[in-house]
């Protein structure tokens, strides 16, 4: 395993789901071969997946197929136990000191926002600065207002969780994220637990991340965001990488069938 | 503003209108009100009789009381003995100073808005019990040591219900914490533990600690009883207090364990800054519960020999010199236990007040 396999060497092995821009970019994530069971269910199915540093990479497939579980094994919410995972040179295995370095650089943001409700807005995004980077606290603060004009709500700092709304939740969410400066994001859903009102105003702070060239990788069904922002569309049926490619082509010519067959669904409304 | 006129409806009936509504709203209701309000008055009567206008508060000795009401001269006369037990009389500054620190810290917080309430609180936590462990049985910094068999009264229910208190509260979180745990030896001692202790009454764990502990313990090592009852009272309380925030722990939903876990807190931030923080919060009024019931368990240690506010009354009402106090007696102590209890209870509601960011995840 030293010798680091380059997309050309993975290539031969039928992968459809990795058609990588071949450009000079080093890969921040690598999925080779992974599988994972819940007992005896077989979730995932020999997954691979190469992300480049700065890729936007949006992830689709009907309900139950594992994208969920799939993004969650990137930051080990989850334990894969067949293939591997490296993310930015680290590999994923039990060893916790490894664990630890890899979500120190991946954020995430959930369906259900998760902030913290018995912190408010500004310390919900200073905990981990301060307890994992060390941070000094001042500094922290500093940082996590700027997040939080960022995502356009500053003014909301010095409130709790409880009193903002979805939208604003799931902006905060992601701020708290990005505050530990990760250098992948990684997003579940994080529009649908949302009024339609609110979508836009989260699409719109994700949009804009995805401007500034962070590595992303999103589940979602606003098909439209993965229209704008995305390098590459994955999908996933069954545990499996059904196929990927870059949006224009991913919608407008789809290879597989079960491909088809999704996006007619989607799509109609 | 322009909406201002629209003014937010009053809720605030008017005492009359709230007497009609609620005591005389129809004639089964007011009926019910008369028969209840006759019984009221016609005890509240005498009962005030009793305890207050013709009872005898001052005098010189038991002969004094003469009257019909209740005899306060003999608590009166007795106080000293049922505050301190036997402590010397002049080295008891040293327990009346906990007193006041203990007030000091604990006062505030029933005050809003007092400067460093916080900070007064931390230090009755921390601080207080590391004070008192010197000044109550002296024999350092030059203070005259005081064994510990002369403790007693109000001072020896405060100091067992507090060290219960407050040791267990750490003890019976990481017990918790420990049957949660991923680890199974880890995990399999608290479960033991827990089951042990929960299921032995507390007059058996006193009367271990009291008379079997020191048959097992090698030659030569012995520790005072009470040193001993209040280990088995921590140990005993623990067990309980682990299952109070075990519930606590599991109605924290998964996703707040998660988030962390992705912001890459490790294990003991993670509970510490997110979990723990939650969990106790959400059950104060459990913890409470449980601090309640041990403080008035507390008097069981008379049967091993140690004489707390009701071990000292006890002694005291069997006295001949005095006739019929028993009730006066009884009276007195089951004040100072609502006192102190209504005290916590109160505590904890500010506490819950306070703590309450106004949603739930
Ligand atoms: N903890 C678990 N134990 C057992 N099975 C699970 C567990 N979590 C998920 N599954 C199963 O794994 C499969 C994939 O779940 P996953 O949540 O990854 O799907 P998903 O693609 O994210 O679906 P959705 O779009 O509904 O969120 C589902 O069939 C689900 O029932
Ligand atoms: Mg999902």
């Amino acid at each position: 395993m030293g010798n680091p396999m380059t997309e050309q060497t993975q290539a031969p092995e039928a992968q459809p789901s990795s058609p990588g821009p071949a450009s000079g970019k080093p890969d921040i994530i690598r999925v080779e071969g992974m599988h994972k069971w819940y007992g005896d269910f077989h979730v995932l199915k020999n997954l691979n997946l190469n992300v480049q540093q700065g890729e936007r990479i949006v992830i689709c497939g009907p309900s139950g197929s594992g994208k969920s579980t799939f993004i969650r094994c990137i930051n080990r919410l989850e334990e894969h136990q067949k293939g591997k995972i490296i993310v930015d040179d680290v590999e994923l295995t039990d060893d916790v000191r490894q664990i630890d370095s890899v979500r120190k650089e991946v954020g995430m943001v959930f369906q259900h926002f998760n902030l913290f409700p018995h912190l408010t807005v500004l310390e919900n995004c200073c905990l981990s600065p301060i307890w994992v980077r060390k941070t000094p606290r001042k500094e922290a603060e500093a940082s996590a207002m700027e997040y939080l004009e960022r995502v356009r709500i500053p003014e909301q700092a010095d409130k709790y969780p409880g009193q903002l709304s979805g939208g604003q939740q799931q902006r905060v969410a992601i701020a708290r994220a990005l505050c530990m400066k990760p250098k992948i994001m990684l997003f579940d859903e994080p529009t649908s637990a949302l009024d339609p009102e609110m979508i836009k105003e989260v699409l719109d702070v994700m949009i804009e991340l995805a401007g500034s060239g962070m590595t992303m990788l999103c589940v979602t069904h606003e098909m439209g965001f993965a229209k704008t922002v995305a390098d590459r569309v994955i999908f996933m049926d069954g545990g499996e990488i059904v196929e990927g490619a870059p949006p224009r082509e991913f919608f407008t010519n789809p290879r597989e069938a079960r491909t088809q067959k999704f996006l007619e669904q989607i799509l109609q409304h | 503003m322009t909406e201002s006129e629209v003014q937010r409806p009053k809720k605030a009936l008017a005492p009359v209108k709230w007497i009609r509504s609620n005591l005389f709203s129809s004639w089964y209701n007011t009926l019910l009100t008369v028969v209840i309000g006759y019984l009221v008055l016609t005890s509240i009567a005498p009962l005030m009789n009793w305890l207050f206008l013709e009872a005898t508060f001052t005098g010189a000795e038991p002969s004094d009381c003469a009257g019909e009401g209740a005899c306060w001269l003999f608590i009166n006369q007795r106080l000293n003995f049922f505050i301190y037990g036997f402590y010397p009389d002049d080295l008891q500054w040293r327990v009346d100073a906990m007193f006041i620190l203990l007030a000091v810290a604990f006062v505030p917080q029933f005050i809003e808005g007092f400067p460093a309430r916080k900070w007064l609180g931390i230090f009755g936590l921390t601080g207080l019990p590391v004070i008192g462990f010197f000044m109550i049985p002296g024999g350092l910094f030059g203070l005259e040591p005081v064994e510990s068999s002369k403790w007693g009264g109000l001072m020896l229910t405060l100091i067992l219900a507090y060290i219960g208190i407050i040791a267990s509260l750490p003890i019976g979180t990481l017990l918790a914490l420990g049957r949660r745990s991923e680890m199974p030896v880890i995990r399999g001692l608290s479960v033991v533990f827990i089951e042990v202790w929960r299921a032995v009454p507390l007059i058996t764990v006193l009367f271990m600690a009291s008379v079997m502990l020191p048959l097992f313990l090698p030659e030569g090592m012995s520790f005072e009883k009470l040193a001993r009852a209040l280990i088995g009272i921590t140990l005993w309380q623990s067990a309980y207090m682990a299952e109070v925030i075990r519930g606590g722990l599991q109605a924290i939903p998964r996703g707040q364990y998660e988030a962390a876990s992705a912001l890459g807190l490790g294990y003991w931030k993670k509970m510490g800054l997110v979990i723990l923080p939650q969990a106790l919060t959400m059950v104060i009024p459990g913890i409470v519960n449980t601090f309640i019931s041990l403080f008035k368990d507390t008097t069981l240690v008379l049967i091993i020999g140690l004489f707390d506010i009701l071990g000292t009354v006890q002694s005291t009402v069997t006295d001949p010199a005095w006739q019929n106090v028993a009730v006066e007696g009884y009276v007195f102590v089951a004040f100072c236990f609502w006192v102190f209890c209504f005290g916590i209870s109160r505590y904890s509601q500010n506490l819950e007040r306070k703590l309450d960011t106004g949603h739930k995840t």
